[in-house]
């Protein structure tokens, strides 16, 4: 169709008489364009100093030029997938389930990646994955990335090939077998039925090799009990959930005795249900966290604990064994009694390494018939003997051994000096040391043969027996690594890869599933029978540790810290930044000595101007061998006669300098007794420590930690024991809680969050401190920043220790000031109240940003970089924050984290933020802050949002336990629950209605969105 | 403005046997003079200090507030004390200029012209610290409410912070306006008495070209007054504001409403005493000892006896509300400040502002220009312990004892708070060369029914009716 319509493009094609149309249809410009004007004059051409040749040089230049310019440009490596990978969408998480043991921490691990990256651990949840990731396994993320990890083989140290390695170790084999000496695979415990089976077959194929099981840290005596006992070389699985009465003598359950990992069973049993909860009585030397956790410690040596066993035995069994007599015999006598009338409902557990001491325990729950003792599924994580470590160390100074393997192991630095391992290495003709790093073993060796981290790699475990778990990687090996098991492999001239050998061994096991499934899941649950116990002399055994003689001087408990454990991972700074939950001292160990001693030998420990913690200085002997310059803590709670020193610290070898902290303890652990008797002497100087609490007692601010004794709890109203704050208004006394200074927002649509914490399931272990670091990018300050109360944790673990006997009598005792001055008065009260009882109670308490509805904080930034959500949660917009530090003086919890410097990519913080593979840790939901910015706890909003997000594009509800915050997953003793208020259903809602429930500094007026439970001892 | 007649009984203003031309070249001497080697020698160490501490700011800056002693329980330490302690200080000009010449007191003509000097000086170093305390200085206007394309991002008005943006830009500007109108006639003055064209362009430009006329003299007499209402109430809010910044918060010790009438005292308690100490200089150094009489000095100590006992007052109210309260926290807060790890800041301050003006009772003392010397110095001292007690032993121990620590300064802490006292001084002491000291046109006023010469006079033919 035709239009006549006329497009016309300026007012002037209108007037049909228009010169300049006219002139416009004929020509392009209205006017000539006056190329004669600068071109037609030849002459100033010709003339000009601009020739056609300097014109073309002009020209070539500054094509040159810009293209130079533009090659100075940052190239940034950011390559899209050709074939994208279907089940990678960038910015969608994917899971793994893989499991952990690096023979010393053992969990069933979720593992989070993000883009291909392995970016966070996470507790796998399925039925059947018993063991839950503590602070170390949390961290254990960041050791996959560790810059100082060994990248290729090495012979003789100088780089090789994998080629190379295995053509020596090879060739060495067949050298010993020739001339009939030993080959000899020394392994940590590998619970591993795929590894044990080829090592079987290396040995069936080398008649002349063995295998030896090393245990940095031994638990031999209470395996030989069990092994007398049983016939099988194990450990037991307690199950402290069924119990009622739990004495421990100086075993640290909540720590790292036999492995730990029993939070998850003894919280159960310690929330007061129906009015019934478990009591715990401990009787230890060092001040540990099922100490804290107890409603009874008696701290006593560890001499007094063998007395103390006897006695129990004697009580339970009606044997009359002589003991001597201890001061502590009427609390032992009371437990004794207490634990004989709770019958199987009760367990008795020790850490005392001592074989007759573990044959006693055996005896003690078997005559109890302990529910939570049992030989089903006993725990296969420690299977190292002294004995034959000891045997394998003389066959090596006799020249015997020609070819030692060593995996997963560094007896170089853990070996303690005097049994010589390390001249016994220069014995062997070939050593091979399968490693993560080049450390102080692998640096010896023939060999140093770098091996791919459990991210990184395969394998399975039986952790307990019936139980099978895989390993799977996350991601492909950064470095040019190989597993042990591969090389082994090749040893026996298998040409398969570890990987069809292990799925060709699961089949065996996992019957009934498929190896995907198993994959999957990550644990197979399988079954197993219980054991029967063999005749054993058992007064026999108690007359020998009753006949045990008490060390002279003073004893030293050897034991393993919540951060580095064996020490294994000590180039991780997350965990060296870790404070100890005990004496909240991070980067460093120390020797912990109780007041009374340390007055005697004139340690001391004082603050300096800038609050900086300080500490004498000690030298320790034991048996001939001394470690000077030992810093010392005052530990309240440490028995009188016994001192404590954390092993696993003072390593140099592959670390970097900041991370060389502390003395290496294992130098003193000798015939792998965690006792040893030494002899201490100040020594000159003070040691800085950096230790994130400086006050220690609570100050009898009983609202702060609210507690109460069970039989209070279950016979009298909430009101007597979770008091209310009441405030005058209107001349009227009310509630705090009720009164509101402005209107409220209608919280009641949407989502509103809330985190609850329960006190009572809360022991202190410090995994949702790490998990907090790994989920929101937080800094690594080092030690001097944290010496400096400039710690950057979001989520914090308060440590309090009371200053009487119990909490109560310091409120009591702050009730009770009457004036100034004199016997009652304030003034001299407070200060007496500042020093902590020698054997004090303890209470932790976790805190974080509390999310207040009524923020101090909020109303108080100039440029409103902090503000409310519809969801409860408090925001802080990091972009915005001018860094006024008002929120943070204004937060009466003190949980906002100012960046005083700039801490990535920072030289002066050259912790894993300052090199490109440990970045590969950062998550990418969450920005890493810059410097001058306030920074604190966001409830984890990346994940809450994630998860609306997902619920919305299933267009479905979101079901309660789906949200969740780092913390709240990564606590195994279900003492943090996280979810939405506003869904009446859910568990958190549940618990908001408690009567246990009340909010810290509830006076203030705040209105946290965080709660606590109060806690209740069973006393 | 000025009567005519003055009591006998009055002791006069300006001493000694001086004409209008007296003052004139009094005034104008040390401006037309040549600086002598003590100026040169206070000149050096004043600019080698403010150097020292611009290099402090600059490391600050270019580093981190890391850099500083703070830590993540104490937020705000030096920082923040010397802020509110230079504010304090620069109270006194305002309420000497303008409060003062809305009650007639003409013997502040003498001194207001120095006192508010020094008002804008302070208000100036103390303008640096919310500034320089900041995490990211750099983006310093974000706290000013301008338009922006950050979205719809405004400021926070609820923030006391941007209260003290408001309050201590408002203030010195009227403070420097002020100022500056009280200068014309005097800048006119050199202008008239340069001899060199440089000086002359100078003081031209300066006096916004001053006629003389009388029409000037009535615009600048009610301009004075316009400008002394609007500054008046500057006086109270300024450090009233100040003080919101802790009376708003909720902690111990800084939630408090006794702060505002507590600041202001304690704010023309400093100011008074920095006054003291820089005329008591002055008047000897540039021989102006007849126009800043003794009389002078000892009306300021009486003002500062009476402030620091209003002070005083205020810190014993504080003890008793804290334990009228029965509120745990704030009773500990305030034992904690008597008797905690920083008693000794808390009783420096108590002997230097409570007790050491308790002297100014003995007319001996307060007459003698040593004594009043010591007294103002320690004064000043007394109140930068002040605001250290409030801000760092409020903060140090507050609710959860986990977080109590510590401060202790670094070096960069002392250098920009002596690179401040550098500034104010390199300030000060270059205005000493080239401004009108004294504000001479209003002293000339004066001159007829205060001047010692004068009033002699009177009293002399006071039987004979030529009056």
């Amino acid at each position: 169709m035709s239009s006549n319509k006329k497009y016309w493009k300026s007012v002037e094609e209108l007037n049909e008489n228009s010169s300049i149309v006219e002139a416009l249809r004929n020509n392009e410009f209205v006017e000539q364009i006056p190329t004669d004007e600068f071109l037609g004059n030849k002459n100033a051409l010709t003339d000009s100093s601009t020739t056609r040749r300097d014109f073309l040089k002009y020209v070539g230049f500054s094509t040159a030029a810009a293209s130079l310019a533009a090659c100075e440009g940052p190239v940034h490596k950011s390559i899209p997938y050709v074939i994208q990978p279907e089940q990678i969408i960038p910015g969608v998480a994917d899971y793994y389930a893989t499991s952990f043991f690096d023979g010393f921490d053992f969990a069933n691990l979720l593992v989070k990646t993000k883009e291909g990256r392995p970016i966070k651990i996470d507790n796998n949840t399925l039925a059947g994955a018993k063991f839950s990731a503590n602070a170390r396994a949390h961290a254990s993320i960041l050791s996959l990335y560790d810059s100082m990890r060994l990248k290729q083989p090495k012979l003789a140290g100088k780089s090789a090939t994998w080629a190379d390695v295995d053509a020596k170790l090879k060739s060495s084999v067949a050298e010993a077998k020739a001339k009939g000496k030993q080959v000899v695979l020394l392994t940590g415990t590998l619970a591993s039925p795929s590894s044990e089976k080829l090592i079987a077959e290396f040995i069936a194929q080398n008649p002349n090799a063995k295998h030896v099981v090393y245990d940095a840290v031994s638990e031999s005596a209470a395996l030989d009990a069990f092994e007398t006992v049983y016939g099988e070389r194990a450990l037991v699985d307690y199950d402290f959930s069924k119990s009622n009465l739990i004495v421990s003598i100086g075993a640290d359950f909540l720590g790292d005795w036999q492995g730990g990992n029993y939070n998850k069973g003894y919280a159960q049993g310690r929330v007061p249900k129906n009015g019934k909860m478990s009591r715990h009585y401990q009787f230890e030397a060092n001040m540990t966290l099922s100490g804290a956790a107890a409603d009874k410690r008696v701290p006593m040596t560890v001499a007094d604990q063998k007395q103390a066993l006897v006695a129990i035995y004697n009580a339970i069994t009606n044997s009359g064994i002589a003991t001597t007599k201890t001061a502590n015999d009427a609390a032992v006598q009371k437990a004794a009694q207490q634990l004989k009338a709770a019958g199987s409902k009760g367990v008795l557990v020790s850490g005392i390494q001592d074989k007759n001491a573990q044959l006693l325990v055996l005896a003690i729950n078997q005559a109890l018939a302990s529910e939570a003792f049992s030989t089903v599924g006993t725990r296969q994580i420690r299977k190292g003997s002294n004995e034959k470590v000891a045997q394998l160390v003389a066959d090596m100074k006799a020249g015997a051994v020609h070819t030692l393997i060593m995996s997963g192991i560094n007896p170089v630095y853990t070996m303690p000096a005097a049994l010589g391992f390390e001249a016994a290495l220069k014995k062997v003709t070939t050593s091979a040391a399968f490693s993560l790093k080049e450390d102080e073993t692998a640096s010896l060796t023939t060999i140093a043969a770098p091996v791919p981290h459990y991210l990184e790699s395969w394998n399975d475990f039986m952790l307990t027996k019936g139980t099978y778990s895989l390993q799977q990687p996350t991601i492909r090996p950064l470095f040019d690594t190989k597993q042990f098991q591969d090389c082994l492999l090749s040893l026996v001239g298998n040409t398969t890869s570890y990987y069809n050998y292990l799925q060709a061994s699961a089949a065996g096991i996992v019957s009934g599933s498929s190896w995907n499934t198993v994959l999957h899941d990550g644990v197979y649950a399988g079954v197993s029978g219980g054991l029967t116990a063999g005749a054993v002399n058992y007064s026999a055994a108690a007359t020998a540790v009753a006949g045990a003689s008490a060390a002279k001087g003073f004893e030293l408990i050897l034991y393993t810290k919540t951060g580095l454990g064996d020490g294994q991972q000590a180039n991780n700074p997350w965990l060296q930044e870790l404070p100890d939950p005990i004496t909240r001292v991070s980067w460093d160990n120390y020797l912990s000595v109780s007041r009374v001693d340390a007055e005697k030998l004139g340690l001391q420990n004082n603050n300096v101007a800038n609050g900086g913690l300080n500490g004498s200085y000690a030298n320790i002997t034991a048996n001939g061998v001394t470690i000077s310059n030992v810093p010392v803590i005052v530990q309240p709670g440490q028995a009188n006669g016994t001192v404590g020193l954390a092993l696993g610290y003072g390593k140099k070898a592959s670390l970097k300098e900041e991370m060389q902290v502390g003395v290496n303890a294992y130098t003193l652990y000798q015939s792998f007794n965690n006792v040893q008797a030494v002899s201490i002497a100040k020594a000159n100087g003070e040691h800085e420590f950096a230790c994130v609490q400086s006050q220690k007692t609570l100050m009898g601010r009983g609202d702060i930690i609210k507690e109460t004794t069970l039989e209070i709890f279950n016979t009298k109203d909430a009101k007597e024991w979770n008091e209310v704050p009441m405030v005058s208004l209107d001349h009227k006394e009310v509630e705090a809680t009720k009164v509101d200074l402005w209107e409220s927002f209608d919280r009641s649509v949407g989502h509103h969050f809330n985190l609850s914490i329960d006190l009572n399931a809360c022991t202190g272990c410090g995994a949702c401190v790490i998990a907090c670091h790994a989920e929101n990018n937080v800094p690594v300050v080092g030690k001097s920043e944290v010496r400096r109360s400039r710690d950057m944790h979001w989520l914090r673990i308060d440590r309090y220790y009371s200053s009487e006997d119990t909490f109560a009598q310091d409120d009591e005792k702050k009730e009770n000031f009457k004036g100034l001055f004199g016997d009652k008065g304030s003034l001299g009260g407070f200060g007496q109240m500042e020093q902590p009882a020698d054997n004090p109670q303890v209470a932790f308490q976790p805190v974080m940003c509390q999310h207040c509805n009524h923020a101090p904080c909020e109303t108080v930034c100039p440029v409103a970089a902090t503000s409310h959500s519809r969801q409860g949660q408090n925001h802080m917009a990091y972009n915005r924050c001018v860094g006024t530090r008002y929120c943070a003086n204004n937060c009466p919890y003190k949980v906002r984290r100012f960046n005083w410097f700039l801490y990535s990519q920072n030289s002066e913080f050259d912790f894993h933020m300052n090199d490109d593979l440990g970045r590969m840790v950062i998550n990418p939901d969450v920005n890493v802050r810059s410097r001058g910015v306030m920074e604190k706890c966001s409830m984890c909003i990346q994940m809450t949002q994630a998860t609306i997000l997902k619920a919305k594009n299933e267009g479905r509800a979101i079901k309660d336990g789906e949200f969740q915050t780092a913390c709240s997953k990564a606590c195994s003793s279900g003492a943090m629950v996280f979810g939405d208020v506003n869904d009446k259903e859910s568990k958190v809602a549940e618990l908001a209605a408690e009567d246990r429930m009340y909010h810290l500094l509830e006076h203030v007026g705040t209105k946290p969105n965080v709660f606590y439970h109060v806690k209740v001892r069973n006393s | 403005m000025s009567s005519h007649y003055e009591a006998p009984i009055r002791k006069p203003l300006v001493i000694g046997d001086k004409s209008y031309h007296d003052v004139t070249v009094d005034v104008a001497a040390p401006v037309e003079g040549k600086a002598n080697k003590h100026w040169w020698i206070v000149f050096s160490i004043a600019l080698a200090a403010f150097l020292w501490g611009l290099s402090c700011i600059i490391y600050t800056v270019s580093t981190g507030i890391g850099t500083w002693g703070l830590n993540k329980t104490i937020g705000w330490a030096w920082d923040i004390t010397n802020f509110v302690w230079w504010v304090g200080i620069g109270h006194a000009g305002t309420l000497i200029s303008a409060v003062l010449l809305l009650f007639r007191q003409r013997w502040r003509m003498a001194i207001n012209r120095s006192a508010e000097a020094m008002t804008i000086f302070s208000v100036i170093q103390a303008g640096l610290f919310p500034i320089i305390h900041m995490g990211r200085p750099w983006l310093a206007y974000w706290v000013l409410p301008v338009p922006n394309q950050f979205g719809s991002l405004w400021v926070n008005f609820n923030s006391p912070l941007l209260w003290d943006v408001f309050a201590i830009s408002t203030y010195l500007s009227v403070s420097l306006v002020f100022w500056w109108t009280g200068l014309l006639p005097d800048f006119a003055m050199l202008r008239d008495r340069a001899v060199t064209p440089f000086t002359k362009r100078i003081y031209t430009i300066l006096s916004f070209g001053w006629s003389g006329r009388v029409k000037d003299w009535q615009r600048f007499e009610e301009v004075s007054l316009v400008l002394a209402g609007l500054a008046t109430p500057l006086v109270l809010s300024v450090h009233t504001i100040v003080s919101f910044d802790f009376a708003t918060s909720v902690i111990p010790g800084w939630h408090t409403t006794i702060f505002p009438p507590y600041f202001v005292a304690g704010a023309v308690f400093s100011g008074f005493a920095m006054v003291n100490t820089l005329l008591i200089i002055m008047r000897k150094v540039s021989n102006l000892e007849a126009y800043i009489t003794l009389q002078h000095i000892e009306l300021m100590n009486i003002v500062i006896m009476i402030t620091g006992s209003i002070v005083g007052v205020a810190y014993i109210t504080e003890l008793f509300v804290a334990w009228y309260s029965g509120v745990e926290y704030e009773q500990y807060a305030f034992l904690n400040r008597a008797t905690g790890p920083y008693w000794w800041a808390y009783w420096s301050m108590m002997t230097c502002n409570v007790f050491s003006p308790q002297f100014m009772w003995f007319k001996k003392l307060r007459t003698s220009i040593m004594f009043s010397f010591i007294i103002s110095i320690v004064v000043n001292i007394g109140m930068w312990f002040e605001r250290f007690v409030i801000i760092v032993t409020s903060l140090h121990r507050d609710y959860l004892p986990s977080s109590w620590t510590m401060f202790s300064p670094t070096f960069v802490d002392i250098g920009i708070f002596i690179g401040t006292i550098g500034f104010f001084f390199v300030l000060f002491l270059l205005y000493a060369r080239s401004f009108p000291v004294i504000a001479q046109a209003e002293v000339k006023t004066i001159l007829k029914t205060s001047g010692e010469n004068y009033k002699k006079q009177r009293e002399a033919n006071k039987d004979s009716h030529h009056e």
